[in-house]
C-alpha cells in the first residue's frame, strides 16, 4: 500500500485504467446447481462468460484454471469435465463434510504502449509474456510502454453439512474475500457481510459490484454497489433469494520489477435462500 | 409394610431427584390431505429454539428411511438423506451436524391424519431445558410440493396447563402444542 503517497499512487492507477481496453466487458461466473447439500451428494457447474451473469449466451469458461479446494484442504479433481460452445461444466461429488471452494485463477502479464497513435499490446490472449519477447516485439519508437500484471480471482463455494472456513485459511495474493458471515449459510432475511483484502490486508474504500441472478426476467440489471469500509467489509442486505454475482476490482503498484502494476479482480458466486 | 417402604423410597427418590418435574410436552402435528396427482408424505421436523434462534432441544424428524435392497439386489439408487436439507430451517438449525438416522430422534414418514408425539420434562430432548421463553417450530417439506414452517412461543417450564395452536396454510394442517406442568 502506497499510504504515504495517496495522490501519486491514485494518479498512477488512473493511468493505468486510462490506457486499459474495456477490462470484462463480459462477466465471468461459475454457477452449482445446489450450494446446500447433505455428505454424498453431487453437484454439476457450469462456467461461462457473458453480458448477464448466469446467462449461456457467449463463450464457456476453459476449465485448465479450475482448482477444487476440499474441507481438508485436499485438491480436488473435476469429475466429467467438459466444454460446450455456450458453458464449461463439470460434476463434483461431496464426499467430505464441510464448505468446498471452487476457483479459477487467472495471472497474467500484458504490456501496451503507444507507437506513432497507435496502442500496440503483447502478448496476445494465451500466450505468456516474457521480458525477452516483449523486446522482440517493441518497436523502437514505442513511447509509454505499460506492463501491467493481471491478477483475477473466480470462486463459488459449496457445502455438505455444516459450512467450515478451512478453505479461506491459505493465503491468497491479490484481491481475496474472507467471509464473516458463512458463504452456505446466507438467507433473503439476513444480511451478510462480507470482507475484502488485498495481499491479505483490508481492501478499504472499493465499491463492489453485485448482481442478483435472473436479469432476463427484469427491465433492469439493478446492481447494487457497496463500497468497502476500513476493514474492508460491507454488508448486503438480499432483495430476494437466488443465486448472486459479485465482482470488486482496483488497480495497484505492488507489481514487480517485470510488472509494475497490478490489475486486481475478485468475483464470487454466492447463492442466497429463502428463509 | 414392605409394599409402603418401597413406595416411600421411590417418593423419596421422585422428590429429591434434582431438575426433574413431571411437566409433559405434548405436540400433534396434522398432515393435510392434499389432492394431487402424485403424492409423496413431507419430511418434517420439529425442534425448540430460544429466543436467539439457537436449538434448545431437536424433537423429531420424519424422512425417507433407506429401505435394505431385498437380498440379490442392487442397492436403491439415492439415500433419502439426499432431500433432508429440503427442511430449510431444519437443517440450518441443527440438522446439518446431524448423522442420521439418530436414535429417538428421526423415523419414518407418516402418512396423512394428526400424529402425536410426547415428551417428558425428566427424560430426553427435555432433560436439561433451562427455564425461559422458547419458540417450538414444525417445518414439512414435500416432494413435488411446497414448504411451510410453524411457529409456537411458550414458556417453559409451563406454569398452568396449557394449549397452544397453530394452522399451517399449505403443507401444514392443525399444529398443537399441550403443556401440562
Amino acid at each position: 500500500m502506497s499510504a504515504t503517497k495517496p495522490s501519486l499512487s491514485a494518479a498512477l492507477a488512473a493511468a493505468v485504467l486510462a490506457s486499459a481496453p474495456v477490462a470484462h466487458a463480459h462477466k465471468m461466473w461459475m454457477q452449482p446447481s445446489k450450494t446446500v447439500l447433505s455428505v454424498g451428494q453431487w453437484i454439476t457447474v457450469d462456467a461461462a462468460a457473458s453480458t448477464d451473469p448466469f446467462v449461456r449466451d457467449h463463450r464457456p469458461l476453459g476449465l485448465e484454471s479450475l482448482t477444487i479446494t476440499a474441507p481438508d484442504g485436499a485438491v480436488l479433481a473435476p469429475a466429467n469435465p467438459a466444454t460446450g460452445e455456450l458453458r464449461s461444466s463439470f460434476d463434483l461429488r461431496l464426499d467430505q463434510p464441510g464448505t468446498y471452494k471452487l476457483a479459477m485463477v487467472r495471472d497474467g502479464i500484458s504490456a501496451s504502449w503507444d507507437d506513432a497513435g497507435k496502442r500496440g499490446r503483447w502478448p496476445p490472449r494465451g500466450q505468456p509474456f516474457s521480458a525477452d519477447g516483449l523486446a522482440k516485439v517493441l518497436p523502437p519508437t514505442a513511447t509509454d510502454l505499460k506492463v501491467v500484471r493481471m491478477l483475477s480471482r473466480l470462486e463459488t463455494f459449496v457445502t455438505a453439512g455444516s459450512p467450515t472456513a478451512t478453505v479461506f485459511d491459505e493465503p491468497a495474493e491479490g484481491l481475496a474475500m474472507q467471509p464473516v458471515s458463512a458463504v452456505n449459510d446466507l438467507y433473503a432475511d439476513e444480511p451478510a457481510q462480507l470482507r475484502f483484502v488485498i495481499d491479505g490486508q483490508p481492501a478499504a474504500g472499493l465499491v463492489v459490484e453485485v448482481i442478483a441472478d435472473g436479469i432476463r426476467y427484469r427491465d433492469a440489471v439493478e446492481a447494487m454497489e457497496l463500497e468497502t469500509d476500513a476493514q474492508g467489509r460491507i454488508e448486503i442486505a438480499w432483495p430476494r433469494p437466488g443465486f448472486y454475482w459479485l465482482n470488486v476490482g482496483t488497480e495497484d503498484r505492488q507489481g514487480s520489477a517485470e510488472a509494475p502494476y497490478r490489475r486486481l479482480s475478485y468475483t464470487a458466486v454466492l447463492e442466497v435462500l429463502s428463509p | 409394610m414392605k409394599d409402603f417402604r418401597f413406595l416411600s423410597m421411590a417418593l423419596g427418590l421422585a422428590m429429591t431427584a434434582p431438575g426433574v418435574s413431571a411437566a409433559e410436552l405434548a405436540l400433534s402435528i396434522e398432515l393435510p390431505r392434499i389432492d394431487v396427482a402424485e403424492y409423496h408424505r413431507p419430511y418434517v421436523a420439529a425442534w425448540i429454539e430460544r429466543e436467539d434462534r439457537s436449538v434448545a432441544a431437536q424433537l423429531s424428524v420424519w424422512y425417507q428411511l433407506d429401505r435394505p435392497a431385498p437380498s440379490g439386489a442392487a442397492p436403491r439408487g439415492e439415500s433419502g438423506t439426499k432431500w433432508l436439507p429440503d427442511l430449510r430451517q431444519w437443517w440450518r438449525r441443527g440438522g446439518r451436524d446431524l448423522a442420521m438416522p439418530v436414535d429417538g430422534l428421526s423415523s419414518a414418514t407418516r402418512p396423512v391424519g394428526t400424529h402425536v408425539l410426547r415428551f417428558d420434562a425428566g427424560s430426553r430432548p427435555l432433560a436439561g431445558l433451562e427455564d425461559g421463553r422458547y419458540r417450538l417450530v414444525v417445518e414439512a417439506a414435500r416432494e413435488e410440493g411446497g414448504r411451510e414452517q410453524l411457529p409456537i412461543a411458550f414458556d417453559w417450564p409451563p406454569a398452568a396447563g396449557q394449549t397452544l395452536d397453530a394452522r399451517g396454510r399449505s403443507e401444514l394442517g392443525a399444529v398443537q402444542l399441550q403443556l401440562t406442568p
